[in-house]
């Protein structure tokens, strides 16, 4: 027994780190097969364990690769939660005429890509009025010459900012997480394309760049945030984050300034004085598949 | 240092203060008006005031009003007197960029919540030392025909098939 505990090593440690070798052994032809760039990227870190030191040098490569593809200045910030803030949205349904502003409003803020992959993070779902509850009859390709149609009601869905997020909970290298005001985020650089969390999305909120995305350079969006709308790689999962290089500097999400009707509605659930407080005490409100226990941060309601 | 120190606590309570009392900009969009038309009063001024129903044929004809049309009519919005006020019950004048206080004389709830932030639509900043910019009841509803006119939608997403790399487009 005593000969055992002074063992160096026990037969677990010796396979962990023979193992380990192997792996980094193997990685070295790897790495050095690929440009500086592509290693440099492979061996970046997760956005937490990054220091303030190490996280200026990732920016300051990100702003020049994206001014030098894009042609135009890049701004990225990196600007943390504001404490005592919850963000929460509001969707008035009665209001909502499903004309898809705010689709490709959104595609223009956040930079997503335009076509072979055309990814869009809001969907206008129509429903049949009456069956609300029914998201399986649902129809999102309608294409009708002019909007409201009669006799439907239409519901956008995005990502719906959980409080108990199950992309969170799937995703095997924590690459998603919910931030401290709730907006869950992605570091697409960390992300390994598994696509677990599009399959655990109840809300079909995320979507996948299955290619390199196609973004004009004289439409892009050059004021960015880290973790929000800079330009994604190949094999990144993306989604709403409510426009979070806006928010965090108090102004409006895209989608929410284009909406013709005024349907989308925005503010901090902590404050009282906030619009999104006063429809959550005023108005009926409910949030999509409550059933499921994931406690969305998006109140759809009505306004009568 | 000690007096830095008390000095660095001063500036940074100064601007701790200052920016605290700092007013917040809120603005409202400008009314729209046909272009050329205002002040009415170019024209009205020296014009006799006619208070009889009628198909307007020479000047603003298109205007048709569909607004509660069998009880009302322009004097009853717009000032007899002063063509570039509008009038309130109480007999009150109000410039056009406040037409929402008469919008709200008959519609109190949906100036209720328009005034919260919740009926109508605002843009810019909502939090910070950020411009907040409010509409006006008339930047989106046309006062003499407030319902809303469809639209043309944005198209549809592409289908699955259509977004492969197969497909040209």
């Amino acid at each position: 027994m005593e000969y055992q505990d002074k063992q160096r090593y026990t037969r677990r440690e010796f396979l962990r780190n023979l193992s380990l070798t192997t792996v980094a052994g193997m990685s070295i032809p790897l790495l050095s097969s690929c440009s500086k760039e592509e290693a440099e990227d492979f061996l970046q870190k997760h956005f937490h364990e990054m220091t303030r030191e190490e996280k200026k040098v990732v920016i300051a490569k990100l702003e020049e690769r994206y001014s030098r593809k894009y042609g135009k200045k890049f701004e990225i910030s990196t600007k943390e939660a504001i404490p005592n803030t919850l963000w929460g949205y509001g969707l008035e349904l009665s209001r909502c005429i499903g004309c898809r502003r705010c689709v490709y409003a959104c595609v223009r803020e956040n930079n997503n890509s335009r076509y072979k992959p055309q990814l869009h993070w809001i969907r206008v779902l129509r429903l049949k009025r009456g069956t609300l509850i029914n998201l399986d009859d649902s129809e999102h390709y309608y294409d009708p010459p002019q909007v409201p149609e009669k006799g439907f009601l239409y519901l956008p869905v995005q990502c719906q900012h959980c409080e108990d997020p199950p992309c969170v909970k799937v995703c095997p290298v924590h690459a998603t997480w919910k931030e401290p005001d709730g907006l869950v985020v992605v570091d697409y650089n960390w992300c390994i394309g598994c696509r677990y969390c599009i399959a655990a999305c109840p809300y079909k909120g995320r979507v996948f760049n299955w290619a390199e995305p196609n973004i004009p350079p004289e439409e892009v969006n050059p004021s960015v945030h880290y973790l929000g709308n800079r330009p994604r790689m190949k094999c990144a999962v993306d989604k709403c984050t409510f426009c979070i290089q806006r928010v965090r500097n108090g102004r409006y999400p895209a989608c929410v300034e284009a909406c013709p009707t005024g349907t989308r509605k925005f503010g901090n659930l902590l404050d009282p004085d906030s619009e999104i407080r006063y429809i959550i005490d005023r108005k009926r409100a409910f949030r999509l598949k409550e059933d499921l226990n994931t406690e969305p941060k998006f109140y759809y309601f009505f306004e009568t | 240092m000690r007096a830095f120190y008390a000095a660095v606590t001063c500036l940074f309570l100064l601007f701790f203060f200052a920016s605290s009392a700092m007013p917040v900009v809120e603005e409202y969009m400008p009314p729209p008006m046909t272009e050329g038309m205002f002040p009415c009063s170019n024209c009205h001024a020296t014009m006799e005031v006619n208070r009889k129903k009628r198909v307007l044929k020479e000047e603003h004809t298109d205007i048709k009003l569909h607004h509660a049309e069998t009880m009302r009519w322009c004097l009853d919005c717009h000032d007899a007197k002063n063509r570039d006020k509008l009038r309130l019950y109480n007999g009150d004048l109000i410039d056009f960029t406040e037409s929402y206080r008469l919008c709200g004389e008959c519609h109190g709830n949906v100036y209720k919540d328009w005034k919260a932030g919740l009926h109508g639509k605002r843009v810019g900043y909502f939090a910070g030392p950020g411009k907040r910019t409010y509409y006006l009841c008339a930047n989106c509803h046309n006062p003499h025909d407030p319902k809303f006119k469809p639209l043309k939608p944005e198209p549809p997403p592409y289908r699955p098939e259509e977004n492969h790399d197969g497909i040209s487009r």
